[in-house]
């Protein structure tokens, strides 16, 4: 898939390929600018469960993400959603839904929908794929959870169980049973999601699993399955799956990497890059900016152990946070931003970074770094370090995505605003 | 009360002493019962760094225990081979150790026995590249290592074997008396019954814990616990157990067991084995000492910090606990308090295990008024009969004929499904964090983050629980893991604690799990501390039923 770093001009090289940078990426280079994404591997993206969670809780369940937002930014204002307005949100999702053709993304930020986890808790999620949007628990009716036995991550009864009582919880009970199938997997007892996925790509297999679940569900029950029906031919499988069931069919995120929505996603919007030009090089990474009488002049990329000099006019830094390496830490507690050695606001070295409970509000959770309002990275004193860096998604600190339920929307969002304040530049 | 057994030999503690106490008087013929507080193996031996000594860290200061060390090193080979794997151990002088102390080394292992040969700088790096290079002297020892989880399991299975009753999850609550002889205890089960023992002779095996045991009989033993602690890297940094050559100090044995090297380890007397700390400096100063035995050390992935508390029995309180001799004792009640049927075994090591049973054991004889010859030197524990040593690999080994015939729960320490579900199927209580210490589950790399859903999974179906059972297993299982990792928590593994966030809070929003029923009342447990006030050692108060042992065991 990669490409050779090419040595002709470019204006725009973006660091990074999950959500932010390929959201970025694509707008850039539809709209005409010549743009480069270097990554280090493919993005986070492929791990995500690729709904596009906007907001779920502040720590309380959020119903509405476009109400619930602007008092949530005026509350936090270190966090990414400071520097995004409803209508640029609305736009951005508008946006995604109008980029990804493997199938439709459904929903929107005026309200949460409530997906079931892996685990039976009812997740709160904007805009969601299409195959995932039968599972809504603020209206489903009774459902069938249906496990495939020689998956390990999905457990249908657990699923069911906790399904049932956490929807009494909050007021609507749901009720859910559980079901494992066996279709024939060629003796093969441990099939991941992503081999799973495939599997479903084919009629027989899919017919076999057809048949099964003809015959365990009854009544007016949804069909609740693990997200694995098809990689590239999801929207035909899923399709397939309901019409020979005669109920309606929806996925559940797998917990454990790789996820095949994500694998979905980030496939459309890598296809969709290549496809407008821009110019995709994995393997590689900036190690540190180019510079030219202190002003960035373009990006030092490290690729096959040696360090090139790129220029271009913009940087859109979308390395993702601690997790995927875009922030660091070492053994001393100091905080980097190894690409371009930009300042990372967080914990200092001695200062607690992490509390004793595990779902605390653990003070390097938000660690990364602060922007301005056009998300470029400022300093101490609050000026932009660089007047032609743009961040986007998780290395921009403040959120704590996992427990808000926000990564994909910050990173949505952020992607997209930063290419248009680049657009704005570029005139 | 019901009460609910009678037997000749009642052990207290389910460490390696306590099972090795019930495996030997099982073997001799008594009917014997153990009780312990949590799981078995929680206590000392849990944290343990898992080396089996040649005795030559004791030589030159503790001659007593150094030949204690290598006459058990010799039978646990031959009877624990399966638990053991034959690493060798290397004393190395390096540049911060006395270089005269060699010397004194070599004679001082003549005389106590230990095998020792000098090797050339140039051979011990050779065999070790990793080692700091500019170590001046090396010399061969018959250090090993030893899967403490792995010796206790076995044991306890032989003893069962030969009849003994073992009852994890057993809380001595009280020791019970006619006059001044010990009859028994009465302890707390897991869903907070109380049940009666009666025994003629009471053996209290508690380890650090033992003081207070000896006090609930009226007896007045000083143990004090000297902490220490331990920190495992993701990676066999060496092959060879390495030492420094030097009087015995902080952080100078670095261990290579299983998948991981752990160094340790500290000794600081705390006043309560439940209660203390683990702090920054301390963490720093293991992987500043880790960096003298092998440069590159602390830029290692760092998996976990634990500690653990050693029993130092003593009559008069030294300043520093190492100075504490490391052999142990039997102490008869009857002659030193005037109390009868009592006997408390304390001091020791995790390698004399066997050679203190057998000494306690011989002093129940006495009392009992019989004869009776203990045979665990010579008789090898089930899975250690052909002899054959642990091999780093056997688990691959093993799994790569059938890969495709069964799921692998684990990837990371290559635990099948199978197995996890005979593990399941014979524990009465669905405790993930037993299972990792039965099975190593989730002690890789990642942590469990990905078995552990698995393994939730897997539980909630194989043991007919409620989801909200289930659910308690899984939260319980995190907040334990995340008390050995998050005081080390940086570089890659970092990056890996956040992969595991991402799936448990981010995807499967365990957060927001179905609120459970409120727990039962919950009987007096006076050793409690709230979360805040717990280590990172600490096991974090349970909503139900009795406490559960700390567990912040990394490897």
């Amino acid at each position: 898939m990669s490409e050779q770093l090419h040595t002709s001009p470019v204006d725009v090289i973006v660091l990074g390929a999950g959500m932010a940078g390929l959201v970025a990426a694509v707008r850039l280079a539809e709209a005409g600018l010549r743009v480069t994404t270097v990554a280090k591997g493919y993005g986070s993206l492929r791990l995500s469960p690729a709904t596009i969670d906007i907001l779920g809780y502040r720590p309380d369940p959020v119903d509405s993400p476009a109400r619930a937002l602007p008092g949530f930014a005026a509350a936090h204002p270190e966090h990414p959603y400071a520097q995004i307005s409803p209508a640029l949100l609305a736009e951005a999702v508008q946006w995604l839904k109008e980029h990804v053709e493997t199938y439709a993304y459904v929903g929107d930020p005026d309200a949460n929908m409530l997906l079931s986890t892996a685990i039976g808790v009812p997740r709160p999620s904007a805009v969601v794929p299409e195959t995932m949007a039968a599972g809504d628990l603020r209206s489903a009716g009774p459902l069938l959870i249906a496990g495939i036995g020689v998956l390990k991550d999905f457990h249908p009864s657990l699923v069911a169980e906790n399904l049932e009582a956490a929807t009494a919880a909050r007021g609507r009970a749901v009720r859910a049973r559980p079901v494992l199938l066996n279709p024939p997997t060629d003796g093969d007892a441990d099939v991941g999601a992503l081999a799973l996925a495939r599997r479903f790509e084919d009629a027989a297999f899919r017919a076999a699993v057809v048949a099964e679940l003809r015959a365990a569900v009854t009544g007016e029950e949804a069909i609740g399955l693990p997200a694995v029906l098809g990689l590239d031919q999801a929207r035909s499988v899923w399709a397939e799956l309901q019409q020979a069931t005669g109920r309606p069919v929806f996925e559940i995120p797998t917990p454990v990497p790789p996820s095949v929505p994500g694998l979905r996603l980030a496939r459309a919007l890598q296809d969709r890059l290549r496809r407008v030009g821009g110019r995709f090089v994995l393997g590689a990474e900036a190690a540190g900016p180019e510079l030219r009488n202190s002003e960035l002049v373009g990006v030092r990329i490290r690729a096959a152990a040696r360090v090139t000099p790129r220029t271009c006019r913009w940087v859109v830094l979308a390395t993702g946070g601690l997790s995927a390496g875009g922030i660091g830490v070492d053994a001393t507690g100091a905080l980097s931003e190894p690409a371009l050695g930009l300042p990372v606001h967080g914990p200092s070295p001695g200062e607690t970074g992490f509390l004793p409970g595990y779902l605390g509000d653990h003070p390097m959770e938000t660690a990364g770094l602060r922007v301005d309002s056009s998300l470029r990275p400022v300093g101490p004193d609050g000026e932009p370090v660089y007047p032609n860096v743009y961040a986007a998604g998780a290395v921009i600190g403040g959120a704590r995505p996992w427990r808000e339920k926000s990564g994909d929307g910050i990173s949505l969002s952020t992607g997209y605003l930063a290419a248009e304040a680049i657009l704005k530049e570029a005139g | 009360m019901p009460a609910a057994a009678e037997c000749e030999v009642l052990v207290i503690g389910g460490g390696t002493t306590g099972v090795g106490v019930a495996r030997d008087a099982a073997m001799r013929g008594f009917s014997t019962i153990l009780v312990e507080r949590g799981d078995l193996a929680t206590g000392t031996t849990g944290r343990f760094h898992g080396l089996l000594h040649s005795g030559g860290r004791y030589a030159v200061k503790d001659p007593q225990a150094a030949r204690e060390c290598i006459g058990e090193n010799k039978i646990l080979r031959r009877i624990a081979a399966d638990c053991i794997e034959d690493t060798g151990g290397l004393f190395v002088t390096t540049p911060i150790d006395d270089p005269a102390y060699a010397d004194r080394f070599i004679t001082a292992c003549q005389d106590t026995g230990i095998p020792a040969e000098e090797i050339g700088v140039a051979e011990a790096l050779r065999r070790e590249p990793r080692v700091n290079p500019r170590i001046t002297r090396a010399l061969v020892v018959p250090d090993a290592t030893i899967d403490a989880w792995k010796t206790v399991w076995t044991c306890a299975r032989s003893a069962t074997e030969y009849g003994a009753k073992i009852l994890p999850y057993h809380e001595v609550t009280a020791v019970t008396r006619d006059g001044d002889r010990v009859t028994g205890i009465v302890a707390r089960g897991r869903g907070g019954e109380q049940v009666q023992i009666r025994a003629q002779v009471t053996v209290n095996a508690a380890g650090a814990w033992g003081g207070r045991i000896a006090a609930m009989a009226g007896c007045q033993v000083k143990i004090s616990p000297g902490k220490g602690i331990m920190v495992a890297a993701n990676h066999r940094l060496v092959q060879t157990v390495v030492n420094r050559c030097d009087m015995p100090a902080d952080g100078d044995i670095l261990v290579p067991i299983r998948t991981v090297s752990v160094i340790g380890t500290t000794d600081i007397t705390v006043s309560d084995p439940d209660h203390w700390e683990i702090t920054r400096a301390e963490i720093d100063q293991m992987l500043q000492s880790g960096e003298n035995l092998v440069p590159g050390f602390a830029a290692s992935r760092m998996l976990r910090v634990w500690g653990g508390v050693r029993p130092l029995f003593q009559d008069d309180a030294p300043a520093e606990t190492r100075d504490v001799t490391r052999a142990h004792a039997v102490l008869d009640h009857r002659k030193r308090d005037g109390v009868a049927g009592f006997l408390t075994i304390t001091g020791g090591k995790l390698c004399t295990f066997r050679l203190m049973a057998q000494d306690v054991v011989d002093a129940v004889c006495t009392v009992l008024g019989t004869t009776r010859a203990s045979r665990t030197a010579d008789e090898p524990l089930p899975d250690s009969q052909d002899q054959r040593f642990y091999q780093l690999g056997s688990r691959l080994a093993e799994r790569e004929q059938t890969l495709l015939d069964e799921q692998l729960i684990c990837e990371c320490e290559l635990v099948r499904r199978g197995r996890l579900e005979d593990e399941m199927a014979r524990r009465p209580a669905p405790s993930l964090d037993d299972l990792r210490r039965a099975l190593r589950l989730g002690m890789g790399p990642c942590q469990g983050g990905f078995c552990m859903y698995r393994a939730a999974g897997i539980l909630h179906q194989l043991k007919h629980l409620s989801a909200a059972e289930a659910d308690q297993a899984l939260m319980a299982f995190l907040e334990e893991r995340w008390k050995g990792v998050y005081p080390l928590l940086h570089g890659d593994q970092l990056r890996q604690a956040w992969l595991d966030d991402w799936i448990f809070q981010g995807v499967l929003d365990v957060e927001h799990l179905p609120p459970t029923a409120p727990a039962p009342p919950q009987e007096a447990a006076p050793q409690e501390a709230g979360p805040q006030e717990a280590g990172p050692q600490e096991a974090a108060p349970q909503e139900a039923g009795p406490r559960e042992t700390a567990t912040g065991r990394a490897t």
